[in-house]
Formats: C-alpha cells, structure tokens, sequence
C-alpha cells in the first residue's frame, strides 16, 4: 500500500463511498486485528475512553453482537439502544432521537435502520461518526467487508474470482455491498435467482444477471446464498418455497458445476433446505463460521479506523 | 375614477385575442377598460401609471392544480397563504385539490374554501370537489351541490381512483353537471412500494421503484373511459413519455381530453433524488431524460395543453427524515414561472405559447374566465419580467412551506406585478 495513504473516512454509510485504497486497508488491518481474538486475554487498550452507541431499529442479534463484541474487545464504551417498538418502526423519531443521542457525546454511533439512507440522514444531523448496519435494501457495508476478507482468507485472492450470489437480490442489502465490494477489487459477480427478485440496472452496480442458478455457478470460485425472506410474501415474489428450493437452492447438483475449490457463503441466519442444502452449510466448503469470526475483525478494524484510534 | 390603472408600453401577449405588441392596457373599475396603441390613452388624474417598457403583460395565469391544505393541514399552508404564493408567482387564479381534512366532498366544504379565498382576496379559488365520498373510492361523492356550491371539477387526486366502474360513472354523471373529471393516473397496486423512479438510481439507492407504466394502465383506461362514456377527461401531472404518446393517439381519435404537467416534469430528471434528497421526492416520480425531452415535446405539440405545478406545501418535519417516509410533493406556485421561461430562453417554447399554457388552456378546460384581455373583461392581468433574475431563496418564498427543490438556484424571469380584477395583489419593483 502506498505508504503517504491515510483512511480519512469519518463515516462508513456504503461501500459504494470506499475506493479500492480504503478497502485494502480494512481488510488489512482486520487481519492483524483478527490475532487478538485468538488470544486468552481478548482485549487490547486501543478505543479506552471512546463511547460507541449500538442504536439498532430492527431487531438483529447477530449483527448486534458482533459490533459490541469488536468494540468490547478494543476496550471502547458501549451502549445499546434498540428501538424496534411500533412508533419507531415507522421511523418517526430517528432524527429527535439522534440529537438527543448527541447530548451523551458519542464518538461513533452504529446504526441498523430499516430505511435506506437512513445512516445518511443520521450523519447529516450529528457530529459522531456513523457507521451503517444496515440501512433498508440500500447497504450493509460491514457484511460486504467480512465477506471480502474471508474470500481473501480462503482464496489468497479477490481480482480475478468469480463470485456467484444467488436469491433475493433486489431486498438484500448484503447482496448490494457484496456487489459493489467484489467488483470493486476486481472479481466478477454473477447473480441469479427469480426474475421477481432481481433488481433493475444492477449491472450498473457491477453484477452480471444469470437466468439460471447453474449457469451463475458454473466455474464460480465463491458461491453465496441469500436469505429468502418469507414475511415479503404478500408481494407475489414466487409460487413457494418448495419450488423456490427446487429451482434456486443452493444443492449439491448446483455446486457440482462450480470450481472444484469453491467454497459456499451465507450471510446469516439460514433457512435450511430453502436456499442452502443443510450438509452444505455444516460441509467442508463452507466457511460460514469463519464469516462470523473475520466479522469481529471487521468491526474492530473499522471502529479503529473510523474513531482514528493512533 | 378610483381603481384606474395604465399599463404603459408593454409587450401584450394576449394569445385569445391574437394580439402579440407593444400596446397599453388601461383598468377600470375591476375591468379592462380599453386595449390601444402606446401612448394614445389619456393619463386621467388618479390614474396609477406603469411603464412597462421590456416586459410582458399576459392575460391572468391560472393554476389548475394546487393543494392549499386548508381545511385540516394549516400548519403546511393556509388559504390565505397559498394564494399569496399564487399571486406572488403571477396567478390570478387557482383551482383547489379536494384532499384537505375533511374531504372536499360536499358543499359546505366547497363554500369554507371560496369564503376563505374572498376573505384573503389574493386570487381567485376554484374548489375542485372529490369524485367519491371521503376520497374513498366507493360511492360517488354529490356532484350537483358541488357544483352549486361553486365547485368547477372533480377527482380523487392523491387517492387515485381503482374501481374502474366508479371512474365511469363519475364520467357520466359529471355531465349532468357540467363538471370536468380531472385524473390522476396512477395504478396503485404497482406504485404502492416505490418511492421513485424505477430503474438503476433506485436499485444503487435501495429505494423501491415506481414504473411508468403504473402511470400508463391508468392514462389507457381512463383515456378508454372518456371514449366510451363520450365524456372529456382531464390528465393531471402527465410524467412519461408513454403517456403522452397515449394522449397524443387519443386527440387524434377525437376523444375530449386535456392534460397538464408541472414545471418538476420538464425541468428535472430522477438524478435530483441522488443523496436521498427529499425535496425531489414527489407522486408521479421525477423520470428520466427520454421523459423530460417528450414532455418539452408534447408542450409545443398541443398534446399538453396546461402548465400546472401540483403545488404541495409540506413543513419540514414531513420531509426532513428518511426517504422512504417523507412526504410528496414539492412548492410550486413560486417557481413556474421562470422554470417556464427556461424554456423560452432555450427556444423550446414560444412566449405566446407560454401563455396558452399557464392562461389561455387553464381557463377553457375549467370553464372558468379569464385567459385573454378582451375589453369588458375582469381585469386579471399578469405583468412578468422576462429578463430579472434572482436567487430563489427560503426568505422570499411566500407559502407557509419551503419545501422546493429549487432553492438556491438562480433563475431568470418574474411576475413583478399581478392585478386580480383590477386589484393589485403582487407588486415588485419594476
Ligand atoms: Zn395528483
């Protein structure tokens, strides 16, 4: 890396923000972050005195946890505020309660909102950094940076894989990050899934549209599955998730054409059997626990970064 | 003589009158009294004398789509308020949306609106009444004592009509009364997720998309509705390329519509919303560049016939928060004017067109007066500045509300002066 380079980011709202620079250097210091959780004494001085707000208006333990164990670990200051209750749902109090927020001095407050460019918004209207958990079906730019490290971890590599990412494209978040994240440092992205479910001009993201699974797997290096989220079935998305396991699950028949070093991805939590094969999930080739563990990582690095902890 | 007014060396564009030179217009007792060569009416004593010279004196400007909230939303706008926008942005008049709270479904709403319009004196208001009862959608709201009442037209705007046998028999039964059926098109079932336009932006931006044709099926049917019931139809906020090949088509055939965009339509594309920008969030969305060159199109072609800017005060509060739950719509009465000249200036649009547009059209489709300078006639006249230019800015905006997408830009031209039956009710230095 060039040696004059600085992360001069204060927020991280999406990856769409981060040139290639910025993301080496995450994925970098991840990693030499990754060591302290292997130690017996966890926890390093580093962000003593910062104070971090977890402010999550959609329920998400995983994510959630995650953030707070990466900041607990770097000996910040915590505190969470979930706010999923039925007037917040509807978003009415995210700027009254971001300057009510600012009164407790934060250095960073994390955000998990269930409108896209909500982590925007917040930025505009308070001082602390903001980094986005999760913002609608905009970004989830932490998940994309965990996914890139751990494909590096496994492949040695990025530029020059092909990633597959398979199911809900159009209200996945991950998926977006995923996206701009791997095409960004030089993979080729494939996507596939019902057509009901894929987005208009995502190639403009850096995606190529596959009609099929298999063809989207064919030679893939990476094969990442999506959560399919049964609550959207009002909109008439598919028949049901039996011909949605048939036709766009992730199975053995659909991995048998991939690289035969692929390795299987999913962000989390699993509907097993719709999207992702079970003895898939648990097999050889998945590295879906080392997604969990390179997300504390990821976290840290990027609390470090963001708070400018030097 | 009390109320005389000279209007002196201006150039009158009074398109109803095939006028288009240099005349002087005199005003008396609320009427204009005569049209002459300059300089050859007597300046009698008590007589207000304007020297017009560079600018344009057009017959009143009619906006024949404005939401002025009251009843039920004062805090965004009032009455009295928004028809001093209106005035301040050279209209002499403005017909009413129903969508207040309550509903304006029945007379005594229709005569709250019009005593409250006498009572501020800016502009004149034509309420526009709602087609079904509450905006509901189900039962037909009572168009005979609307119109009695004052009432000039009827629709659901903003709660667009589904029931396609409803729409129908609004279009019959609007004949008994003479009432024009106004539509705003727009298929909810493939709307009701997006907040703007369909496409690549709102993919990068995670924000649900509303697809044109969701404009278009109901454009189609209700253009399909006035041919069969043989009844005229009006298009509100026309936004898309298709729909005015629709409308275009249907002219043609013979069928009696009319239609109108706002200046949001020819001025910007979807590229506004970027950065989750709530100001350019509106109903119809913000399209693309296809859609914006086929509406400056179709205002020079005669497929639109009326310029209307779907003013929509919202407070801040309504708009300053996430995407996806702010409010529609945008402040117009103030803007389209000089978002109109744009297009003069670019030689996209002749002035005497302009004047069809924002004057001549609005009063024939409504069945209102107004839209020429005929001698005898009420004396609502216009007087714009095609060349002042200024900053558009939140202190001078004359609506309760600010939520324009316009603000901070530098634009050219202004309505200076604007005499309402021969009462000034906007002045600028000239
Ligand atoms: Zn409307």
């Amino acid at each position: 890396m060039d040696p004059e380079y600085r992360f001069s980011h204060k927020h991280l709202l999406g990856l769409a923000d981060f040139s290639v620079t910025d993301i080496q250097a995450v994925l970098q210091t991840a990693e030499s972050f990754k060591e302290i959780s292997s130690r017996s004494i966890k926890k390093v001085p580093t962000l003593r005195g910062k104070t971090i707000i977890n402010f999550f208006f959609e329920p998400s333990t995983r994510t959630r946890l995650s953030f707070e164990v990466a900041a607990k670990r770097m000996s910040a200051d915590t505190f969470n505020i979930s706010n999923s209750g039925s007037s917040t749902v509807k978003g009415e109090t995210l700027i009254d309660t971001a300057k009510n927020l600012a009164a407790m001095n934060p250095d960073c407050i994390i955000l998990r909102h269930p409108c896209s460019g909500a982590a925007r918004l917040l930025a505009g209207h308070i001082n602390a950094s903001v980094l986005n958990a999760g913002d609608g079906t905009h970004e989830h730019p932490s998940q994309g940076l965990l996914d890139l490290m751990t494909v590096r971890e496994a492949k040695g590599r990025i530029a020059g894989l092909k990633i597959a990412i398979i199911g809900d494209i159009a209200h996945s978040r991950v998926a977006h990050s995923n996206i701009i994240g791997f095409s960004k440092m030089g993979a080729s992205v494939v996507v596939s899934g019902p057509a009901t479910l894929i987005p208009p001009g995502v190639e403009e993201l850096g995606a190529k549209v596959s009609k099929t699974v298999l063809k989207a797997v064919e030679g893939a290096d990476v094969i990442m599955a999506l959560r399919i989220q049964q609550e959207r079935q009002q909109d008439p998305l598919f028949p049901s998730l039996r011909e949605y396991a048939n036709f766009f699950g992730v199975t053995q028949k659909v991995v048998a054409v991939a690289s035969p070093e692929a390795i299987i991805m999913h962000p989390g939590p699993i509907n097993r059997g719709v999207e992702l094969d079970p003895k898939l999930a648990d097999g050889s080739r998945s590295v879906i626990l080392e997604q969990v563990a390179n997300g504390v990582a990821v976290r840290m690095a990027l609390l470090y970064l963001i708070m400018g902890g030097d | 003589m009390p109320g005389l007014i000279l209007l002196k060396n201006g150039r009158v564009i009074d398109p109803a009158n095939g006028i288009d030179q240099l005349l002087d217009l005199l005003i008396a007792g609320g009427r204009i009294s005569a049209v002459a060569q300059p300089g050859s009416l007597a300046e009698q004593s008590g007589c207000l004398v304007y020297d017009l010279a560079g600018k344009w004196v057009v017959p009143g400007l009619i906006d024949m789509h404005v939401h002025l909230r009251e009843p039920g939303q004062e805090d965004k706008e009032t009455i009295a308020t928004g028809t001093r926008a209106a005035a301040a942005g050279g209209f002499t008049a403005v017909a009413a949306m129903p969508n207040t709270n309550p509903v304006n479904d029945n007379q005594t709403v229709t005569l709250f609106i019009l005593a409250k319009a006498a009572e501020a004196g800016f502009a004149r208001v034509y309420p526009v009444g709602a087609i079904s009862r509450g905006s509901k959608g189900e039962h037909l709201a009572e168009f005979g004592e609307l119109r009695q009442a004052g009432a000039v037209a009827v629709t659901d705007d903003g709660l667009p009509v589904g029931n396609s046998q409803l729409m129908r028999r609004a279009l019959e039964y609007a004949g008994n009364h003479d009432l024009l059926v106004i539509s705003h098109a727009e298929e909810l079932s493939l709307s009701h997720s997006g907040t703007m336009n369909h496409g690549a932006l709102a993919t990068r931006l995670g924000l649900g998309g509303i697809p044109s044709v969701a404009e278009e099926i109901m454009v189609y049917r209700d253009l399909a509705l006035a041919e069969f019931t043989r009844r005229p139809i009006h298009i509100a906020h026309v936004s898309t390329k298709e729909s005015l090949s629709l409308i275009r088509r249907a002219k043609e055939k013979g069928v009696a519509v009319t239609a109108e965009t706002a200046p949001h339509y020819f001025t910007l594309t979807e590229t506004a919303v970027d950065g989750y920008n709530t100001l350019a969030k509106m109903n119809p969305p913000l399209r693309t560049e296809a859609d914006v060159a086929a509406v400056r199109e179709a205002l020079r072609d005669g497929t639109l016939d009326a310029i209307a800017t779907d003013h929509a005060p919202h407070s801040e509060l309504d708009k300053e928060r996430e995407f996806a739950l702010a409010a529609n719509g945008i402040i117009g009465l103030e803007t389209a004017v000089p978002l109109t000249l744009r297009l003069v200036r670019e030689n996209q649009l002749e002035a005497r067109r302009m004047v069809e547009l924002l004057s001549v059209n609005p009063a024939r489709i409504l069945g209102v007066e107004g839209g020429a300078l005929s001698v005898g006639a009420a004396a609502d006249v216009t007087v714009i500045d095609p060349e002042k230019k200024f900053i558009f800015s939140e202190e001078s905006i004359q609506s309760k509300s600010r939520n324009s997408p316009f603000l901070g830009w530098e634009l050219q031209g202004k309505a200076v002066l604007t005499i309402m039956a021969g009462k000034i009710t906007w002045q600028e230095t000239l």
